[in-house]
């Protein structure tokens, strides 16, 4: 398996390290309730994950390379990898993090 | 305070010559890390020094200057001081890292021993850097000249990089004389 970094280049999947689900950039805003009830926000941020059979994304950080943290469209069904692109370089990236 | 005495990494390792490749240790050199700060420019305050921040994957040099791209939004600064007040995070990395040579024909067939990214001349042409890793070792490699490699690694890691390094001149060498001395390949059959 290879991911094409985008400031790398195609890198073998040993320079990478997976992180979870696109999930993550979407932290509850600070009008969340500050709770963990069942269906919440923070519930849904931190412990309710789907698992698609087909395209799904996820976060993984080029840690052996540029250092960046990456967003990856892949195919759980072909193994493909559709899309690799920058967290970064996302609208409102910096609202994200 | 205290006087303390600046050692180099590996200090008092001699070149190591095997295989008809020379690995050697870099005298220690100032590395400075420039990180700009978000939607910050630095054209113009580096062009003042005839640089230029590196594109991913580039470096370029002015004088005894050297800048090599490290990583994202990141460069360092090879062989002096930066310009005071440039508007990205600066920091003196100069004991932090260490570096070797890796001279002679052939240098890139020993690297892809340790090294996945294709460092021959044609994909990894003169004054192209790749960070990657050296086996399990990160590392950042600049192609010097067409038969010189540099090879930066952690300072902590300059032992197993070295150690890293060292084997697979040793293997080439083997390899060299096992052929040169007309040992047989083993005998096929069918
Ligand atoms: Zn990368």
């Amino acid at each position: 398996m290879r991911l094409t970094c985008p400031l790398c280049g195609p890198r073998d999947r040993r320079e990478f390290t997976y992180y979870g689900a696109e999930e993550y950039l979407h932290r509850p805003g600070p009008d969340a309730a500050p709770d963990l009830s069942q269906g919440g926000a923070w519930d849904n941020y931190l412990h309710l994950r789907d698992n698609p059979a087909g395209p799904t994304r996820d976060l993984w950080y080029h840690d052996q390379g540029c250092a960046a943290w990456l967003l990856v469209s892949r195919n759980t069904l072909t193994h493909d990898i559709t899309g690799v692109e920058l967290v970064a370089a996302r609208k409102g990236a910096r609202d994200e993090a | 305070m205290a006087e303390l005495i600046a050692k180099a990494a590996l200090d008092g390792q001699g070149p190591v010559t095997r295989a008809g490749l020379v690995l050697s240790v870099l005298p220690p050199a100032p590395v400075w890390s420039i990180a700009p700060f978000p939607g910050e420019d630095l054209t113009p305050a580096l062009a003042a020094l005839g640089l230029d921040f590196p594109a991913p994957g580039r470096s370029n040099r002015a004088g005894d200057l050297r800048l090599i791209w490290t990583g994202r939004d990141q460069a360092f600064l090879l062989g002096g001081r930066p310009p005071e007040g440039l508007a990205a995070a600066v920091t003196d990395q100069s004991g932090a890292w260490a570096g070797f040579s890796l001279s002679g024909i052939g240098g890139e067939a020993a690297l892809a021993r340790l090294v996945t990214p294709d460092l021959r001349l044609a994909a990894f042409p003169v004054g192209h850097v790749v960070r990657t890793g050296l086996n399990h070792i990160p590392a950042i490699i600049l192609r010097e000249g067409e038969t010189e490699f540099h090879i930066r690694v952690f300072r902590s890691m300059a032992r197993s990089a070295w150690a890293e390094l060292v084997e697979v001149l040793e293997h080439l060498a083997a390899r060299a004389a096992a052929v040169q001395g007309g040992a047989s390949a083993p005998a096929r059959t069918g």
